[in-house]
C-alpha cells in the first residue's frame, strides 16, 4: 500500500451486491486495494464480512457491479477472451479445504502435468516430467514418493503443498489463498506458511492471504485489510494496525483473539454483549471518508 | 481431597483392523473435579475425540475399549446396561459435538428439538417443555419468542448457543465439548465461551473441553492435559502448561502458534 513499486493488481472502488431491493446484500462496498509482487496482503474479518467475495472478485468468478480491476496497469476486459485467459493464468487460488480441492481419481503427477501441458506449451515430453519434479521439490515434497500417489494417500499439509505446486505449474503471479491453513493441524501450519513466505520472496509472487486468524496473518503478511460488513474498516502496515488499532471493530477483533496471558475470569477480558452490538452497528454504516493515522495506516471514519 | 466427578483410569482404546489394531488411546488417566473445566489438547488423530466419545459410550466399532475404567461419581460407565445407559446419557453427560451447529435437525423447529429431549428424559408435556425451553434460551441470550424458528433462521453462533442450551436443559453434571467453536470467528467464540464459563459458575457443571488451540485453552480451562499419539504426555494447571511446559511436545506445540505480539514465533515445527 505504500511501496513505490507498480502494483500488479489494483482494485479500484469495486462493489458487489447480491439480490435486489429490498433484500439487497452489499457484499463488497467500494473496496480498493493493491497487490504488489513480493508482498503479502492479509484480508481479515469475520464470516460474512466480504473477504471471500473479494477473493472471488479477484478471481473473476464474480463480475463487479461497480468499479474495476486493473491488472498490470490495464483494466481487465471481459470481452477479450485471450486477455482474460492470460489473466486467469496469472491469478491462481489455493482453497481452504485440501481434502476436496484435488481430484481423488488422479495422481499427484497428473494434477501438475495438466496445467503444464495447457499453460506451458513450449514444454515437451521429458521436460514436463522434469518440471513436475522441480515443482514438487520446490514445495519440499519428494517427487519419487509423492508423484505416483493419489490424494488420499497424502496428509492435509502435503495436499496443500501440492495445491501450491499446482498454482506454480500454471505460472501464477498472484496467489489468492483463502484460509489455506485453517483445516490443517497446528504442527504443519507453520510449514505451509513458511513455504508461502519463501515463494513470495524467491518468485516475487503477490499474495492475497484471506483469514480470520490474525496471528497467522501477521506471520505471512506485510500489509493488512480489516473488513466488516463489506467495507474495509482499517488498512495499512500490519504491525502498525495490530499494535495500534484505531477502528472500534479492529479493536474488538483483536481483543477477542485468544491470549493465554488473560484468563476468562479476568474482568478485563470480558466482552459486553451490548458493546459488541454497538461496535457492529456503527461499523456497518457506510462512510466514504477515511482518516490517516500514519503514512501507511488508515481507518474508515466512524459516526 | 474430595472425590472427582469424572475419573478416567488407565483407559485403553483400540481401533480393530483386519491385520493389526491401532491403539488410539493408550493407558490414559485423568480426573475432572466438580465445577472444573478440564482441557484436552493435541493434534488430530491423537485420540482426544475418541476419549470424548468413550465417556458417554458413543464410540462405535471398530473402536473397542480394551481396558480401564470411566468413573462418574464412582460408578463405572462401562458397566451400565442399555437401559441405564439411556438415562445416563444426556442427563449426566451431555455432549457438544464438533461443528455442533450443524447437528440441529434442519426441518424441525427449535422448540420441537428441545421437546424431544425433555419428553424423552423427563416426561414433560408440551407446555412444561415450552417453559423450560424459554428459560434455557434466555440463559444463552436468545429471545425465547424465537423458539418457533427453524435452525436456518439463526446465525452459526446462535445455533451453537442453542445446542449448548439443549445440552444444559437436563442439568447434566458434565458437558463434553469437542472443538465447540472451531468453525466460528473469534468474537463469537469469545462470547460463547464467556457465557459457558458464567453458566458453569452459576449451575456448577464441569466441562471437558477439547480443542487444538492452546491459547484459547489456557484462557478457558483450569487444568489441561496434552495428548500425543494416544498418550497423555503432560497434565497440569493451565498456568503451568503456559508458563512452564515440561514435555518437549508441549513446548513444540506452543512454538507452532504464531503470536500476535512480540517475536513472530519461536523455533518450532517450522521446516
Amino acid at each position: 500500500m505504500s511501496t513505490s513499486s507498480q502494483p500488479i493488481l489494483k482494485l479500484d472502488r469495486v462493489s458487489k451486491t447480491f439480490g435486489s431491493v429490498p433484500y439487497i446484500v452489499k457484499a463488497a462496498q467500494a473496496v480498493s486495494f493493491e497487490l504488489h509482487p513480493g508482498r503479502t496482503l492479509a484480508l481479515v474479518g469475520e464470516s460474512g464480512s466480504g473477504k471471500t467475495t473479494c477473493a472471488r472478485l479477484v478471481m473473476r468468478e464474480y463480475q463487479p457491479n461497480e468499479g474495476e480491476l486493473i491488472f498490470k496497469g490495464k483494466p481487465v476486459q471481459t470481452g477479450d477472451a485471450k486477455a482474460l485467459a492470460g489473466y486467469r493464468r496469472s491469478v491462481q487460488m489455493i482453497f481452504q479445504d485440501p481434502f476436496s480441492s484435488l481430484n481423488p481419481a488422479h495422481t499427484i503427477a497428473y494434477h501438475l502435468r495438466r496445467p503444464l501441458q495447457l499453460h506451458q506449451r513450449n514444454l515437451k515430453g521429458k521436460e514436463i516430467d522434469a518440471k513436475i519434479n522441480e515443482l514438487l521439490e520446490r514445495v519440499k515434497l519428494d517427487p519419487a514418493i509423492v508423484a505416483p500417489k493419489h490424494p488420499h494417500e497424502l496428509s492435509g499439509g502435503q495436499r496443500q503443498r501440492v495445491n501450491i505446486a499446482r498454482t506454480l505449474a500454471v505460472g501464477a503471479e498472484i496467489i489468492v489463498a483463502d484460509e489455506p491453513t485453517s483445516m490443517l493441524d497446528v504442527s504443519v501450519r507453520l510449514g505451509v506458511l513458511n513455504l508461502l513466505n519463501e515463494m513470495k520472496r524467491d518468485l516475487r509472487l503477490a499474495l492475497l492471504y484471506i483469514t480470520h486468524d490474525i496471528a497467522t496473518a501477521r506471520y505471512v503478511a506485510e500489509d493488512i485489510i480489516v473488513m466488516y460488513a463489506g467495507q474495509i474498516v482499517e488498512w495499512g502496515n500490519i504491525n502498525k494496525v495490530i499494535d495500534n488499532p484505531q477502528h472500534p471493530y479492529t479493536k474488538l477483533l483483536l481483543s477477542a483473539v485468544p491470549d493465554p496471558e488473560i484468563r476468562f475470569d479476568d474482568p478485563k477480558a470480558h466482552l459486553q454483549a451490548a458493546d459488541v452490538d454497538e461496535v457492529r452497528r456503527i461499523s456497518a454504516v457506510p462512510d466514504a471518508r477515511s482518516i490517516c493515522i500514519d503514512k501507511d495506516h488508515f481507518i474508515r471514519q466512524v459516526g | 481431597m474430595t472425590q472427582p466427578l469424572l475419573s478416567i483410569k488407565n483407559l485403553t482404546i483400540d481401533y480393530i483392523g483386519e491385520e493389526t489394531d491401532f491403539r488410539a488411546v493408550d493407558n490414559v488417566s485423568f480426573d475432572v473435579a466438580a465445577g472444573e473445566i478440564f482441557g484436552l489438547a493435541g493434534e488430530s488423530g491423537c485420540g482426544k475425540s475418541t476419549i470424548a466419545f468413550a465417556i458417554s459410550r458413543l464410540h462405535k466399532p471398530p473402536a473397542l475399549i480394551r481396558s480401564g475404567q470411566i468413573l462418574l461419581e464412582g460408578r463405572d460407565v462401562l458397566d451400565l446396561d442399555i437401559q441405564a445407559l439411556r438415562s445416563f446419557r444426556w442427563r449426566e453427560v451431555a455432549m457438544v459435538f464438533q461443528s455442533a451447529m450443524n447437528s440441529l435437525n434442519p426441518v424441525l423447529r427449535v422448540e420441537a428439538q428441545f421437546y424431544d429431549v425433555l419428553r424423552t428424559h423427563q416426561g414433560m408435556n408440551r407446555k412444561q417443555a415450552r417453559e423450560r425451553t424459554a428459560e434455557m434460551l434466555r440463559l444463552v441470550d436468545i429471545q425465547p419468542d424465537r423458539m418457533g424458528d427453524y435452525p436456518h433462521q439463526f446465525s452459526g453462533g446462535m445455533r451453537q448457543r442453542i445446542v449448548i442450551a439443549i445440552c444444559l436443559a437436563l442439568n447434566p453434571k458434565i458437558v463434553v465439548m469437542d472443538e465447540p467453536t472451531t468453525a466460528l470467528d473469534v468474537v463469537v467464540q469469545r462470547e460463547i465461551l464467556q457465557r459457558v464459563n458464567e453458566l458453569r459458575k452459576r449451575l456448577g457443571f464441569s466441562v471437558l473441553f477439547i480443542t487444538h488451540d492452546l491459547g484459547l485453552m489456557v484462557q478457558v480451562c483450569d487444568r489441561i492435559g496434552i495428548m500425543l499419539e494416544g498418550k497423555l504426555v503432560e497434565q497440569n494447571t493451565a498456568q503451568a502448561i503456559y508458563g512452564a511446559p515440561q514435555h518437549d511436545y508441549t513446548k513444540k506445540l506452543w512454538a507452532s502458534f504464531p503470536s500476535l505480539h512480540g517475536a513472530k514465533t519461536a523455533e518450532g515445527f517450522a521446516s
